[in-house]
C-alpha cells in the first residue's frame, strides 16, 4: 500500500473479512464471531495499510513489522487477514477448526500456518512474547516495529502488569500495543465480571504513552496508528485504548457479550451476509 | 570404566552452569540470558558482566520472564531463562506450554535448588514433580547433569540443540567426579561402572550416591552397574534394555517424587522390552522439610544405603 491510505478501499476489504468470519464460524458450528467482528478494523489497517512486510514468511521476521495476537480466539479475523494479505490461500480459510487444518481454533504454529509466530489462546500472555521479539529486534540493529492486540477482559491476567512494568522500565519503545476495548467478557460486562475502571490510568502510570481512539472507524484508527508511530521511539512502549463494539458490522451480534463465542445458524448466517458487501468474493 | 571413580573438589553444579552460560555465549552471539532476581544463586554474575546489553534483568516475574524468552527467539536469539526449579516449572507451567513448548520455541529454562538438597529454605521451594511435568510437555527435553563437570558441558551442549529444553541443577556442593573434557549427547546415557547382577539408574545428584553404593555393594560381594542417565527425555532405552538383558534387575534413583520421575520412564521402557523387577529411590508423594541436604536425603530414603537396601531387594525379586 502506499503512502496515502485509501480508507474507502480499506473499508471494503473489512466487509469482505466480516463475511469471512460469520462464514468461517457458521461452518464449522464454533468459535468467536464476536471479538473477531469488532477488531476487524484494526487487523486489516495494520496489514493492508501500516506494518512494513517481507514477501513470504519466516519465523525470524527480520527487518520487517511484526505482529502477536494475545487473545488468541479472535482467530478468525486473523486468518481472514492472512489469507486475504497472501500468506495462504484464501480457499484454506474453509477448513477452520476441522480436523487436519492448519487453522486451528486457537492460532498455533504446529502445523505451520504462515503469519503465526506464537500459539495464543491461554490469556495473558502475549505482551510479553511481544516485547521480548522487540528487544531482540533491538539487539539485532532492526528498526521495524511490533504490533499486539490483547483483550479488554484479558487485563485481569496478572502477566499482563508483569510485562507492562517490564516495558517500561527497560524502554521497549519500538512497541505499539493496542487493546480491544469493547467492554465484554464471556461472562457479562467487564465492569460487573472484575472491573478495570480507569484502564488509561492505570497504564499511563506503568509508564506507557497512552492513546485512545474509535476502533471500528477506519479513518480514526489510521490516524492513530500513524500517530503511535510517530510517537515511538522515545523512551516508551506505545498503548492505544481501541474502543471497539463487540460484533460490530452485524446487527444482531453488535455490542452484547452473548456473541462471543457463540456461532450463527443457517437463518443468522443469512441474515449477518446481507448485512456486509461481498467485495473480494467469497472464499 | 571401572577405574575407581574419585573425587578431590566438591562445586555446586549451578556453578557449572555459570561457567557454562558464560563460555556458550563466547562461542555464540545469539545466546542471551534472562534472570528472575536470582543472578547471584543462579551464577549468572560472570556472563551479565562480560555480556550486559545481552542480559535481561526480569525481576520477581517469572511468567513474564517465560514470554519474554519465547518472543526472544524470533529473530533467532537462544534465551536461557534462570531461576530456581520451583519457578521454573510449577509456577509457570502454562506460560512454558503454550509459548515455549506448544510453539516450539528455542528456549533453555535453566533451573537451579532442585529437590531436597535444596536444604534449609524447606519444602516451598524443594520442588519434587519438576522432571515429570517437563518430561510430559510435548517438544521439551529434559537434562538433570550430575555434578560441575557435567552441567557444564550440557549448559554448552543445549546452545547448539535445536528446541526448548528443561536443564535441571542445584545448589550444594557435590562431589565432582566425570571428565571435564567430556563430550556431551543429549539422550546418550553414561555407563560409569560396568557390573552384572544389578543395574543402577541414577540422575542428578543421586549419581554420586549410586556411585557411593555400588562400592558398598561390591565389598558384599554385589557387582553392581551403574548408569547416570543424564537425560531423562529423550530417554536413552537402548541403554536401559542392553543393562538390564544383562543384570536383570533395577534401581532408579533420583531427588524426584517417584510419580512422573526418571523411574517411572524407565519402568515404560522395562515393561515394554524386557520386564523386570524394578526398586525405586525417590521421594514417597511427601513434600520436604528444613534440614541440611544429607540430612534430608537420609530422612526421605536418598541415601548410599537406601540404593543398597533397593538392590539387594531388586536382586532377591529377580526369579
Amino acid at each position: 500500500m502506499g503512502n496515502q491510505p485509501d480508507i474507502e478501499q480499506l473499508k471494503k476489504i473489512a466487509s469482505q473479512v466480516r463475511r469471512d468470519i460469520v462464514r468461517m464460524v457458521h461452518a464449522c458450528q464454533s468459535g468467536h464471531p464476536g471479538g473477531s467482528l469488532g477488531c476487524t478494523e484494526f487487523f486489516v489497517a495494520l496489514y493492508f495499510y501500516l506494518m512494513e512486510k517481507n514477501d513470504g514468511f519466516d519465523m525470524d521476521g527480520k527487518n520487517e513489522d511484526l505482529f502477536f495476537l494475545s487473545n488468541g480466539h479472535i482467530s478468525p479475523v486473523w486468518y481472514s487477514v492472512l489469507a486475504r494479505s497472501g500468506y495462504f490461500e484464501v480457499s484454506e480459510l474453509a477448513t477452520f477448526r476441522k480436523l487436519d487444518s492448519r487453522l486451528q481454533g486457537h492460532p498455533a504454529t504446529e502445523e505451520g500456518l504462515p503469519g503465526i509466530r506464537v500459539a495464543s489462546g491461554s490469556l495473558g500472555q502475549g505482551l510479553s512474547v511481544a516485547i521480548g521479539a522487540a528487544q531482540t529486534k533491538k539487539l539485532n540493529g532492526d528498526s521495524s516495529f511490533v504490533y499486539t492486540l490483547m483483550g479488554d477482559g484479558e487485563q485481569q491476567e496478572g502477566q499482563v502488569w508483569e510485562a507492562a512494568m517490564y516495558a517500561a522500565h527497560n524502554k521497549v519503545d519500538n512497541l505499539i500495543a493496542a487493546i480491544d476495548y469493547n467492554g465484554q467478557q464471556i461472562d457479562g460486562p467487564v465492569d460487573e465480571v472484575n472491573s478495570l475502571l480507569n484502564l488509561k490510568t492505570k497504564w499511563e502510570s506503568f509508564g506507557w504513552h497512552v492513546m485512545e481512539c474509535n476502533g471500528n472507524d477506519m479513518a480514526q484508527l489510521i490516524h492513530t496508528l500513524e500517530n503511535a508511530k510517530s510517537e515511538a521511539k522515545k523512551n516508551k512502549p506505545i498503548m492505544i485504548l481501541m474502543e471497539t463494539e463487540m460484533g460490530h458490522g452485524v446487527d444482531f451480534m453488535a455490542g452484547t457479550h452473548k456473541w462471543h463465542g457463540i456461532a450463527p445458524n443457517d437463518e443468522q448466517l443469512e441474515s449477518a451476509l446481507g448485512q456486509l458487501e461481498e467485495t473480494l468474493g467469497d472464499y | 570404566m571401572n577405574t575407581k571413580l574419585t573425587f578431590t573438589e566438591k562445586k555446586d553444579t549451578r556453578s557449572g552452569f555459570g561457567a557454562g552460560l558464560l563460555e556458550a555465549a563466547q562461542k555464540n552471539d545469539n545466546v542471551v540470558g534472562l534472570c528472575a532476581d536470582l543472578t547471584g544463586s543462579l551464577k549468572m554474575g560472570d556472563f551479565k558482566n562480560a555480556f550486559p546489553e545481552r542480559f535481561f534483568q526480569v525481576g520477581i516475574a517469572e511468567a513474564n520472564m517465560m514470554g519474554l524468552a519465547a518472543g526472544m527467539t524470533v529473530g533467532g536469539k537462544i534465551p536461557f531463562t534462570g531461576t530456581f526449579a520451583n519457578f521454573s516449572t510449577g509456577r509457570v507451567y502454562d506460560q512454558i506450554r503454550q509459548s515455549i513448548a506448544y510453539s516450539g520455541k528455542n528456549v533453555k529454562i535453566c533451573a537451579s535448588h532442585a529437590g531436597l538438597t535444596l536444604g534449609e529454605d524447606g519444602a516451598t521451594h524443594q520442588i519434587l514433580e519438576d522432571i515429570g511435568m517437563m518430561k510430559m510437555l510435548p517438544h521439551m527435553s529434559v537434562i538433570v547433569p550430575c555434578d560441575y563437570n557435567q552441567t557444564k558441558l550440557a549448559t554448552m551442549a543445549i546452545a547448539d540443540h535445536e528446541g526448548p529444553v528443561y536443564l535441571r541443577f542445584g545448589r550444594p556442593k557435590w562431589p565432582i567426579f566425570t571428565d571435564p573434557n567430556a563430550e556431551f549427547v543429549i539422550g546418550k546415557a553414561d555407563k560409569l561402572i560396568e557390573g552384572a547382577d544389578v543395574t543402577i539408574i541414577a540422575t542428578g545428584h543421586m549419581v554420586w550416591k549410586a556411585v557411593e553404593a555400588e562400592a558398598i555393594l561390591a565389598e558384599k560381594g554385589i557387582s553392581a552397574e551403574v548408569i547416570n542417565m543424564h537425560t531423562i527425555k529423550p530417554l536413552d532405552a537402548q541403554a536401559i534394555i542392553d543393562s538390564v538383558k544383562k543384570t536383570g534387575c533395577v534401581v532408579t534413583a533420583e531427588e524426584h517424587q517417584y510419580n512422573g520421575g526418571l523411574g517411572e520412564s524407565v519402568s515404560r521402557v522395562l515393561a515394554q522390552n524386557v520386564p523386570s523387577p524394578q526398586e525405586f529411590v525417590a521421594v514417597n508423594d511427601s513434600f520436604g522439610e528444613s534440614g541440611t541436604p544429607d540430612q534430608l536425603l537420609d530422612k526421605y530414603g536418598l541415601s548410599a544405603e537406601s540404593i543398597v537396601d533397593a538392590a539387594q531387594k531388586a536382586i532377591q525379586r529377580k526369579s
